[in-house]
């Protein structure tokens, strides 16, 4: 049982389009990714990194150009309904029928995935009690809001209890209630051993909920480990100062010249979009000091001055030389969603 | 950390596979259809139209021609009468020429996606809910047209004719819905699935003898009409109406020959046939 969790992608390569004017993208680029069993594994990355594609490819909605995919040492490609069997898939789009009460959607799933009447019947009760559903589910899915869409879809994926959970960007546009039901839900199940590969643009989630992650950039993974270790293999610690609420461009100029002089100051950057303000790299935390004593002595007010161990956007921002926020403008004009959509229709 | 909850633990494999395939096919055939037919009741227009139309068909249509002189129609037959078969096949014709909308829609709306991770035993099972959909829906209104025919004094076919009409629609709703499912996925989306629709759906209906007898037409018509398959259905319903001998007596004068009912039939057989052979490998490349 603790094989049927365990993940394998090896070498994926996948391009999209290139017919007529437009060039082909590169939605996979060699991306490899090793999910232990019982892990809950985040993939992180802006939009349009690949997590997507990743994701597709795992639950056999898609083949790729080139790789390997196994799940509990099934290979998705020769023996793609046994790996669909092991595995419950969260998409990003709940596609539901809006005419059916979110019974019926349960039940037509579970008649899907061939549970047996009575079984189906007390795996709906356990899962509506479980993701707090009582009220509405039966009503018809079409007067849902997103967050009982998105438990509705959760309870679809578990329903065959599933030993891999695949959840693409499960929180996204959530109120906080519905998220933290949703976390809370997913660390019952990784605790009860099922292993979770959740997609996430959002830093904080990765952080709080994931064993391991994954960093995804331009189609291949990047950086991966525990955030614990992500974050110290850093060092450092991270310090924003801003001498005014508003500094000129000269003035934090000057106050990088002088703060790089300090021993203990590994890294000075000047940051425009935020008033100016500077962030550094620092030694450790008696660098604080040193940096007050020299703005002092120099004449420099202080407005505000905080310290902070590495954060994953400092990874991020280490390994890809941008930050995740700056990743997500620069993708957004890029992307055609009407293209998209196309490319995932059958 | 070891408060494992039973019921979010995982499953082992073992206990999750083993009924029987036939059971399993049955189990998520069904299942697809019962979605179906969940949808019409809920959302009757399609249902209601699909009645409506014909009817109104019949109505004025059949009344246009009331007071035609009589001998008009070869035999002697009342124009209502004559035009009762060809509304009836054109009901099932509609109805089955709009079965690939609901798949086209799923495609859209990637609900097809929900179905395609599920570990069905066979993906056919998504067309085949498609076709036993459309061929009760197409049936049951043919139905309700053959009864309203029937006390307008359109006639009635009796139950052995009754028998053949139905028999003749299902041959041409598979045929039809084969195509419609062909193009459900062999068209980008919903807009030209309904335009394909909207040009086929009446012109086929002219170039057929649901209006108007052979003998009415212009040589290139009576031949286009003579290798219309809207034809080698309504022909043999108008025999079993007319009470003549259903599959062994000519139905069809046509331009190169005369037809029986059961060739007729056959044609239609051969037909919806090769329509799913010609369409199958582009659901195969779409389902995988």
């Amino acid at each position: 049982m603790e094989k049927l969790g365990l993940i394998e992608l090896h070498h994926l390569t996948k391009r999209f389009g290139g017919h007529r004017k437009t060039p082909p993208v590169l939605a996979l680029d060699d991306l490899s990714l090793q999910v232990p069993a019982g892990c809950l594994y985040g993939l992180l990355g802006p939009n349009g990194a690949g997590k997507t594609t990743a994701m597709r490819i795992l639950c056999t909605l898609l083949t790729p150009d080139g790789g390997e995919v196994r799940v509990g040492g099934h290979d998705a490609l020769a023996d793609p309904r046994t790996v669909r069997r092991l595995l419950g898939y969260v998409a990003q789009d709940v596609a539901i029928d809006k005419i059916l009460t979110g019974r019926e959607l349960l039940r037509l799933q579970a008649d899907l995935y061939h549970l047996r009447p009575a079984e189906a019947e007390i795996r709906l009760k356990e899962l509506i009690a479980l993701l707090a559903m009582e009220d509405w589910i039966d009503r018809r899915c079409g007067t849902y809001s997103g967050g009982m869409r998105r438990r509705l879809d959760l309870a679809a994926g578990l329903l065959h209890r599933p030993s891999v959970l695949v959840l693409d960007e499960p929180t996204v546009g959530l109120d906080i209630e519905s998220r933290n039901a949703i976390w809370e839900v997913l660390r019952l199940l990784r605790d009860s051993g099922t292993t979770i590969l959740l997609s996430s643009h959002y830093l904080e989630e990765v952080d709080a909920l994931a064993d391991r992650l994954a960093i995804v950039d331009s189609g291949r993974v990047i950086a991966e480990g525990t955030p614990q270790h992500l974050k110290q293999s850093l060092g450092g610690d991270r310090i924003t100062l801003r001498v005014r609420e508003f500094s000129t461009d000269e003035e934090a100029g000057r106050v990088r010249d002088l703060l790089q002089a300090c021993p203990s100051v590994r890294h000075v950057v000047v940051n425009r979009a935020q008033g100016c303000s500077l962030n550094l790299v620092v030694e450790d935390e008696r660098a604080v000091e040193a940096i007050r004593a020299s703005l002092t002595a120099a004449d420099f007010p202080i407005f505000a001055l905080a310290s902070s161990r590495p954060s994953l956007d400092d990874v991020y921002l280490q390994t890809t030389g941008r930050t995740l926020m700056d990743a997500e403008l620069a993708v957004m004009g890029q992307r055609d969603p009407k293209e998209e959509r196309k490319q995932q229709m059958r | 950390m070891t408060s494992a909850n039973p019921s979010l633990s995982p499953l082992p494999m073992e206990t999750a596979a083993g009924s029987s395939l036939f059971a399993e096919l049955t189990q998520e055939t069904l299942a697809l259809t019962r979605r179906l037919f969940v949808q019409l009741l809920r959302r009757p227009s399609t249902l209601v139209a699909g009645v409506l139309q014909p009817l109104i068909w019949l109505l004025l249509f059949g009344a246009l021609f009331a007071n035609a002189p009589s001998g008009l129609l070869p035999g002697g037959e009342s124009y209502g009468r004559f035009f009762g078969a060809g509304v009836i096949v054109f009901t099932a014709f509609s109805a089955a020429l709009n079965a690939g909308l609901p798949v086209m829609f799923d495609r859209e709306f990637g609900f097809l996606n929900r179905l395609l991770v599920a570990p069905l035993r066979s993906r056919s099972s998504i067309v085949l809910a498609s076709v036993l959909y459309i061929l009760s829906l197409s049936l049951l209104q043919s139905m309700a047209i053959i009864l309203v025919a029937g006390l307008l004094g359109y006639g009635w076919p009796g139950v052995a004719g009754l028998l053949l009409v139905l028999l003749t629609l299902t041959l041409l709703v598979f045929a039809v819905t084969a195509l419609s499912l062909g193009l459900a996925f062999a068209l980008p989306g919903h807009i030209e699935m309904i335009a394909v629709i909207f040009v086929v759906n009446l012109p086929l209906l002219f170039a057929s003898t649901a209006l108007a007898p052979l003998s009415f037409m212009p040589s290139w018509l009576a031949w286009l009409a003579s290798v219309n398959p809207l034809t080698f259905a309504i022909e043999p319903i108008r025999a079993a109406y007319n009470g003549k001998g259903f599959l062994d007596a000519v139905v069809l004068q046509a331009p190169y020959g005369s037809l029986n009912g059961a060739t007729c039939l056959l044609i239609l057989f051969v037909l919806a046939l090769a329509l799913f052979l010609i369409v199958r490998p582009l659901l195969d490349r779409k389902l995988q």
